[in-house]
């Protein structure tokens, strides 16, 4: 675990370098405040910050992070998804993982019905790949309004250019406050007026802030400085007399008994090991009180009820890695249960899948499966996953993988998940190559079959790492297990930013 | 006062200004009754209102105080009159006292020792005149000596002759100056005792001709004349000296029929001679003094004469215990002159095992009108060095939050070598720079640290008082970057900015103050009041006090520190550019108020314009020269039209 907690580490001083030292000088040097030094001004002081896909790009051609930085934390005692380019990476625009992650962010924003604040200074699209960006673009901005709405606010605060596309960053926006004489909003700029109807202007009088106060109403606050901008900024969430809908923490919140320092040690390095899922439940639920569910029955996963920072949640945790039917039954039982009265769910992954074998399809391990994927699929309740060890094929689906919605997704860095695990992949294709030779009567090449196995295994074991589904966006974040508690706590209060309700219509099946 | 009534079942009945309406004073007395302004003139020196509240209250007895009518003869008298009882000598006694000759002849019949000092004749002293015979009055008081303008004040005409040789010379510039000045030459010659203290006796007589001394009160430290720390019994006087002073202030006391508390003032020169130098005919600000080492509470024998009681055998007798020293706590700036500064005290704590008499409370305001004392603090111990000890400490320890006092200045008094060894007398602070005495308790690096507490215990407030995600760690990040900052505003207007951070189980992790970082600190405990922090070894626990308006201090063991919370996000004023002044909207001129050439302020009004029934009047945005007015009353303009232009202000 250490080793991978220094990669990631190493990940995440990529990231904080933002980019670079020549261009984040440059930045201050003009009197700007970098994105995180926005986001810390903007937060309460003290205040917690959930920075989420961090590590959206990492091993790309592109910088890790997606050019942006996003989050939750609190404004003015109002949880907000905040987010910004950072300008320091090639000017702050905008490439296929920067899409990718601001529609997550998008999306967390508006399941949870977070008031988004966005701190724009952007070149626009990454000119290299605008037509990856012309949908997701244009996706971006009919968010802002359809947030609005569902009554959920959205802020921009402008600090730097926003032009063509980007004006309408805050120009959907409900509220825009913009830095004098940094803010640039236009269509066009002179350059492209000059091209489009021969006008000669300057970029002040088309898009300035100090004009979209005056003159064209676009911005609501002209903001003498960075500072004044990131008050007024405060100001404005202090007056949207926001509530959240979710009922709030009605559990004591006491730390758990067991220290979560010792979670480092928990995960065995060979994931093919089995722990117990218990010992990190002990270390992330509060007073480290869980109530177990059917204990006895399905052994291979535990089923259970606690409370996290003092929000009740229901607990799937694998325990063995295999599903069998009676683990599949006694998850879609408990998920109804947890719809039946409203709590949220945590999953959490050490799976390898459901049983393969005669005697198990015989049994009907596909129509359980399936029971557990429906009761899945179709709950309401808000889910939060954490991929702590193994997550791979349909067993990712039974526990709410990211096809499935939860509402948050972290993972360890022990994490690998991937439609089947590296030798077994190469060892079917292995099978199957086999059998096809055998077949057409040719004699197998053990050679060639060595080096294919090694190649697929290697292939396999570089994408079914945590940084590699990360850099896809598959999760939400590269946790330390250590910080597990406060994470699912952060989310949990986040989750409560929309009414907290169970699917309704039937009555809870026995299995 | 209150106290004592009240022990002793007696009601009482306080005067106040409309200054002291929320004075802490005004609460303790069963009632209060108000008599007038803010200015002593206008309520406190009023005789009659204050005479006629008592009789409108129903009041037995008038009590004085210890300043502004307290030795007004005429107010006693009046009181009396009114068929009062007033606690205090009588108005024969007070009047005589207050004549400083006729006090002085009155002692000197009555063999108390007076400062030698000498009329001079007309002739003597001035050029061709007898200068055997001026040697001769010289001698007769005693060298060195001061020539001193009869008429005099103010140090003109004032000569201080060291030795012989010097006298002639002296006389004569003496009078010119005197001359010069006051329109008389007359001049005295009077012993100068230099390094000499003030040393004074308490006593009480009763109205059956008994008037007892209850030992010294030595007085020495003082600043323009103010008593500043007060002791008894003195480091200067050995039993024989004490029976000595004690016996001529009985005398004293005896020659005026003195009835009540009183004291004895007398210069005591380096030789341990003593001279008389006035009677206060009140009970004085230092008392109490007297009353921890007699254990004798002086208000009641006050109130006891008054009554007509005999003394008691213990105050005939005092058994004298220990060591008492009083220090004056004021709102001033000792590093600065002794300014006094007012404001409101949010927090006024002395903690510790001594004797606070005060007016004032948490929240109390220290008005311009009466004298900045804030409070008086008194310790008494076994031995001197042990008082003067616990009184440092308890002033050190003190809360004394949202004006400056003399707080550090009366520390640094307290351990100075020279006051702890006996030595202070009224030069004390004249040898010593009163600013170097007011240096702050708290070295540099405890104050560093003090600051880093008061930003941790800040950050303890917000978190607490959090309305979301209260129970997550500290400023938790996932993606841990810069520690959390806050910039304070020290005393002397520079800024500290502190760096913290908290790990993920909410220890703290890193702790730096104006830079510099605090090795491994330890913080065992943490709220928004108090912060308990190791660095370096050292385990220090800081109470922390947070004012809303962003004021902080911090007190320690060994002093306190007052900050300021400076905003995260600085306002900055929209500044005005100079330049042209458009018609907001379109109308008339319905005046003009400048012309061009004129040098306008910052808001003058310049043009006012008639739209739609309403009148909008144009103000400068900026001071500067009106270069151009281009309308004129009664033009139309339209909304833009510009209307005036101001230059650029020369700089």
């Amino acid at each position: 675990m250490e080793a991978k907690l220094a990669e990631i580490e190493a990940a995440l001083d990529d990231l904080r370098a933002g980019g670079g030292e020549r261009y984040v000088q440059r930045h201050r040097d003009r009197g700007k405040l970098l994105i995180r030094e926005r986001i810390e001004l903007l937060l309460d002081r003290d205040a917690p910050f959930l920075e989420l896909q961090p590590f959206v790009a990492h091993g790309t051609e592109y910088k890790v992070g997606g050019t942006m930085v996003a989050g939750i934390g609190p404004v003015e005692g109002v949880e907000c998804m905040i987010g910004g380019a950072d300008p320091t990476v090639r000017g702050g625009t905008s490439n296929p993982h920067t899409w990718r992650k601001a529609m997550r962010m998008a999306e967390i924003a508006e399941q949870n019905r977070l008031p988004t604040i966005q701190l724009v200074e952007s070149g626009g699209a990454d000119l290299r790949t605008q037509a990856e960006g012309f949908i997701p673009g244009g996706a971006t901005f009919r968010n802002i309004t359809r947030h609005s709405a569902m009554g959920i606010p959205t802020v921009s605060l402008v600090f730097g250019n926003s032009t063509a596309g980007g004006a309408y960053l805050p120009g959907m926006s409900d509220y825009s406050i913009f830095v004098r004489d940094r803010a640039k909003v236009f269509l066009g700029g002179p350059p492209l007026v000059k091209m489009a109807t021969g006008e000669v202007s300057g970029d002040e009088e088309l898009g300035g802030a100090d004009m979209h106060s005056r003159i064209s109403g676009l911005a609501d606050y002209l903001a003498q400085d960075e500072y004044d901008a990131l008050r007024l900024g405060r100001e404005v969430v202090r007056r949207l007399n926001w509530r959240k809908l979710g009922p709030g923490a009605t559990e004591a919140a006491d730390e758990p008994v067991h220290d979560p320092d010792e979670l480092l040690g928990i995960v065995p390095p060979d994931l093919r090991a089995p722990f117990d899922p218990r010992e990190v439940i002990a270390r992330v639920v509060d007073g480290s009180r869980y109530d177990e569910f059917k204990p006895l029955y399905g052994p291979s996963l535990t089923t259970g009820w606690g409370s996290i920072h003092g929000y009740p949640v229901g607990i799937i945790a694998n325990v063995q890695g295999v599903l069998f039917s009676p683990e599949a039954q006694k998850a879609a039982q408990f998920i109804q249960l947890a719809n039946q009265k409203d709590v949220p769910l945590v999953f959490m992954h050490n799976t390898t899948g459901y049983m393969v074998g005669k005697e198990y399809e015989q049994g009907g391990i596909i129509q359980d499966g399936a029971k557990m994927i429906n009761a899945v699929s179709n709950s309401k309740v808000p889910h939060l996953g954490v991929i702590m060890g193994a997550s791979y094929g349909a067993g990712n689906y039974g526990m709410s993988g990211r096809a499935y919605e939860p509402r948050f997704l972290f993972s360890w860095p022990s994490a690998q998940s991937a439609v089947m695990g590296p030798e077994q992949l190469a060892g079917v294709l292995s099978i199957v190559a086999r059998a096809s030779a055998e077949g057409k009567g040719i004699e197998y090449d053990e050679e060639a079959d060595a080096k294919m196995r090694a190649a697929v295994e290697a292939q396999i074991e570089s994408e079914q790492t945590a940084l590699a589904n990360s850099s896809r966006g598959y999760d939400d974040g590269i946790i330390d297990p250590r910080d597990t508690r406060t994470a699912l706590g952060m989310a949990l209060s986040a989750v409560h930013g929309a009414a907290v309700k169970g699917a309704e219509g039937f009555g809870v099946f026995r299995m | 006062m209150f106290r004592t009534c009240r022990r002793l079942g007696i009601g009482t009945v306080a005067v106040y200004s409309e200054a002291d309406a929320e004075a802490a004073f005004v609460r303790e007395a069963d009632r209060a009754v108000a008599i007038g302004g803010p200015a002593p003139a206008d309520s406190y020196l009023r005789a009659d209102a204050v005479i006629e509240a008592a009789l409108s209250a129903g009041a037995d007895a008038v009590h004085p105080g210890y300043g502004f009518l307290a030795e007004n003869a005429a107010f006693a008298r009046a009181v009396a009159d009114a068929g009062l009882v007033w606690i205090g000598p009588s108005p024969e006694a007070i009047e005589a006292m207050g004549s400083k000759t006729e006090a002085r002849d009155l002692m000197e019949t009555a063999g108390v020792p007076v400062l030698p000092g000498r009329r001079l004749d007309t002739q003597l002293g001035t050029g061709g005149s007898d200068g055997a015979a001026l040697a001769a009055v010289a001698e007769a008081v005693g060298f060195p000596l001061l020539v001193k303008a009869s008429a005099g004040g103010g140090g003109k005409g004032m000569r201080l002759v060291e030795a012989p040789p010097e006298l002639e010379s002296g006389v004569e510039g003496a009078r010119r100056e005197a001359a010069a000045a006051f329109g008389d030459d007359t001049v005295f010659l009077e012993r100068f005792a230099p390094r000499s203290r003030h040393v004074e006796i308490q006593i009480v007589g009763d109205s059956h001709g008994t008037v007892t001394a209850l030992g010294e009160r030595d007085c020495s430290v003082q600043r323009r004349h103010q008593k500043v720390i007060e002791e008894s019994p003195s480091p200067a006087v050995d039993d024989a000296l004490r029976q000595a002073m004690s016996a001529a202030a009985v005398a004293a006391g005896e020659a005026l029929g003195y009835v009540g508390a009183g004291t004895v003032e007398f210069l005591l020169s380096e030789e341990g001679e003593f001279f008389f130098l006035e009677v206060n005919t009140r009970l004085q600000v230092e008392h109490p003094v007297t009353e921890l080492v007699t254990g004798l509470d002086l208000v009641e024998l006050q109130l006891h004469v008054a009554e007509g009681g005999a003394l008691p055998p213990e105050a005939v007798s005092p058994a004298m215990s220990g060591h008492a020293i009083e220090a004056h706590l004021y709102a001033e700036d000792a590093a600065n002159d002794f300014l006094p500064v007012t404001g409101t005290l949010s927090r006024f704590d002395i903690p510790g095992p001594v004797r606070v008499d005060t007016g004032v409370e948490d929240g109390a305001e220290i008005s311009p009108y009466y004298d900045p004392m804030v409070a008086k603090v008194i310790a008494h111990a076994p031995t001197r060095a042990g008082a003067a000890r616990l009184l440092a400490a308890a002033l050190v320890r003190a809360r004394l939050h949202g004006t400056t006092t003399n707080r550090d200045f009366l520390v640094g008094v307290l351990s100075h070598e020279e006051f702890l060894d006996g030595r202070a007398d009224t030069s004390f602070l004249e040898r010593h720079d009163p600013a170097a005495l007011a240096a702050p308790s708290m070295d540099a690096e405890a104050s560093r640290l003090a600051v880093g507490a008061a930003a941790l215990a800040l950050q303890a407030r917000r978190r607490s008082g959090a309305r979301v995600l209260a129970a997550v760690p500290s400023g938790w990040r996932n993606v841990p970057a810069a520690p959390r900052d806050i910039t304070f505003a020290v005393e002397d207007e520079s800024e500290l900015v502190v760096a913290y951070a908290f790990d993920r189980a909410g220890r703290l992790a890193t702790l730096a103050v104006d830079g510099e970082r605090v090795e491994a600190p330890v913080l065992h405990a943490c709220t928004s009041e108090l912060v308990d922090l190791e660095a370096h070894g050292h385990r220090v626990r800081y109470a922390v006090h947070a004012e809303p308006g962003g004021a902080v201090h911090v007190n320690t063991d060994s002093g306190q520190v007052s900050l300021t919370e400076k905003p995260r996000h600085p306002r900055i004023e929209e500044a005005a550019a100079a330049g042209s002044l458009a018609s907001p909207m379109p109308g008339s001129v319905w005046k003009v108020l400048a012309a061009a050439g004129d040098q306008v302020d910052k808001g003058q009004p310049l043009l006012v314009i008639e739209a739609m029934k309403m009148e909008h009047e144009i103000v400068a945005p900026v001071a500067g020269p009106l270069e151009e007015m281009r309308v004129a009353e009664g033009d139309q303009v339209d909304a833009g039209t510009i209307l005036a232009v101001i230059g650029e202000a020369a700089p």
